[in-house]
């Protein structure tokens, strides 16, 4: 049974407010709370160590899997690896996410490695949602580790969304593209506190017509600190974009680096980075609305990481 | 009704300080129309933020209805009742445009009421209520978002800053209309500053001003053959002719 906190945690990293319908598998503080397969979607234990196998039937159409994970057990820490079989010709859905509540002075940490070998002819969306609460003095840790191996023809959206409540933070994303494969990248992140939070994404485009969009926008405000690095390689025929967009407040500190390497003459490569405060025309602007200085930054704030 | 009463503003250059508005004193009546013209540099923009409280006067007087809202911020004034069209628009990344106009309308609009205001300022709603206020929109088309989200506040003292700047020559007319049936609403007063003669047209009060000074103010049929004649600054005739963008 989840407790009430637990319950809580799910509608925040998943939309959840009950048991989702079709696969999924719920972990609470270290344990499986609940498993459901389906025709298409099979969800086994791990035997050799902590965490999932999740297989797909190619050709299995319109489905989703939920596989949240919540603490609400302080000192809990925990390393879980979570794989994903996704036939060819499938189109799913993938929601993953974790949520610690942390009310004690030990530190809680969740660290997931999920790793994708997607089929060809796929398409995937894969959401995942960080949070945290808790008053108590113990952190919030949680370091994902993700690797996608896409085949041909197949298209991953991923998106990655981190707003609240985590104190420390290191994404470490890997993905690898086959010939016609499309992967595109949408991170949002808000850190404040003492927050820290590094994501890192590696991208390798490895086969003719293949393409890469990886977007973050982030926010860091009060004493956080964000480092964003995200590397696009250009092995083939291929096209890639990465973005960094950044808004800073208060003491905040973020270190974007966008990297590019070209290894094919037909690699076409593109980064941008910006990083700032809120533009005082912007805040003005909202103003002359009648919404007060701080309003007008939340308004801001809310659409850029939508 | 506004009143301004001897404001002067200066800045702060290198070693002295450079008078911008220089002691300006008028009245915008209640349901009344008043277009404050006059050559780049004047200091035309500088009155409107003035006004709006983006920026404070040196010396003088601003009443709204009345009240001392000298010592008033932005969002103050904007509760009381002035509403502030940008020469330049803003862009926001994330905030769509029916965002924009809820906040500006200060509720949460149905999307029928939303696509009206856009609707007024020519653009068709279905193609922009969920579009972002960002750089993918054009000059002119954040030109009439921006004034649609005046029209959404529906504040009693309306300030527009060059709003035929980037408006095409096709879509000026109901531009003109829509400064009309603002005027129809009771109680408002529309403040514009332009350079477009057919806005000089249609207003009950013409301000020169120049030099941050106000040069001369009355009626359109005594202010505007004065104008045309280039009795006043040059560069006045010549904007009256070329219409567009001209930043201050």
């Amino acid at each position: 049974m989840l407790t009430e906190i637990q319950k809580q945690l799910l509608a925040e990293i998943a939309d959840l407010h009950k048991v989702p319908e079709g696969a999924y598998n719920i972990r609470a503080n270290g344990e499986a709370a609940g498993r459901n397969s389906t025709a298409n979607i099979e969800i086994t234990s791990k035997t050799d160590k902590p965490g999932i196998d999740i297989t797909i039937r190619p050709g299995t159409k319109n489905e989703s899997v939920h596989i949240p994970v919540v603490l609400s057990q302080s000192g809990l820490k925990e390393v879980v690896y979570n794989d994903f079989f996704v036939g060819d010709g499938c189109d799913v859905v993938i929601v993953a996410g974790c949520g610690i509540s942390n009310c004690g002075d030990q530190d809680s940490a969740h660290d997931g490695v999920h790793c994708f070998h997607i089929g060809k002819n796929c398409r995937v969306k894969y959401v995942e949602k960080h949070y945290g609460e808790g008053t108590g003095r113990g952190k919030r840790i949680m370091n994902p580790r993700t690797e996608v191996y896409i085949g041909e023809g197949s298209s991953v959206e991923m998106e990655m969304v981190q707003i609240k409540g985590v104190d420390d933070t290191k994404r470490d994303t890997l993905a690898r593209l086959s010939a016609g494969a499309r992967l595109v990248v949408h991170e949002r992140l808000m850190t404040h506190g003492d927050q820290r939070a590094e994501s890192v994404y590696t991208v390798e485009l490895n086969g003719d017509d293949s393409s890469a969009d990886v977007v973050s926008r982030s926010v860091a405000r009060d004493r956080s600190r964000q480092v964003y690095r995200s590397r696009i390689a250009g092995n083939a025929l291929s096209s890639g974009h990465t973005e960094c967009d950044a808004i800073i407040m208060d003491a905040a500190k973020v270190l974007a680096i966008p990297e590019l390497e070209a290894n094919c003459l037909d690699a076409a490569l593109i980064h941008e980075a910006a990083i700032g405060k809120i533009a005082g025309d912007q805040i003005v602007k909202l103003m002359t609305l009648g919404l007060t200085e701080s309003e007008a930054e939340e308004q801001i704030i809310n659409g850029f990481l939508r | 009704m506004l009143e301004l009463k001897n404001v002067t503003f200066g800045v702060e250059d290198a070693d002295s300080t450079r008078e911008i508005i220089r002691g300006v004193s008028f009245v915008v009546p209640d349901e009344q129309f008043v277009v404050i013209t006059g050559p780049n540099g004047g200091g035309k923009s500088t009155l409107a933020r003035l006004i709006m409280g983006i920026e404070k006067p040196s010396s003088g007087q601003i009443l709204l209805d009345g009240q001392d809202v000298t010592e008033l911020g932005i969002t103050e004034r904007a509760r009381l009742g002035i509403s502030f069209a940008l020469q330049q628009p803003v862009r926001f990344k994330g905030i769509r445009v029916v965002d924009l106009l809820r906040l500006a309308a200060g509720r949460d609009l149905s999307v029928g009421d939303a696509c009206e205001y856009l609707s007024a300022v020519g653009l068709c709603a279905r193609d922009y209520i969920n579009r972002e206020v960002n750089a993918s929109l054009s000059g002119g088309e954040m030109k009439r978002i921006e004034i649609a989200t005046v029209l959404a506040r529906g504040t009693t003292l309306s300030v527009f800053d060059e709003p035929e700047a980037g408006i095409d020559l096709w879509s000026f007319q109901s531009l003109i209309q829509v400064f009309e049936n603002m005027q129809k609403r009771a109680h408002a007063s529309i403040l514009i500053i332009s350079h477009q003669e057919r806005i000089l047209n249609i207003a009950d009060t013409i301000i020169l001003l120049a030099d941050g000074q106000v040069r001369a103010q009355g009626g359109k049929d005594e202010i505007l053959p004065e104008l045309l004649k280039s009795t006043v600054p040059v560069t006045c005739n010549r904007i009256l002719e070329g219409g567009a963008a001209h930043a201050d």
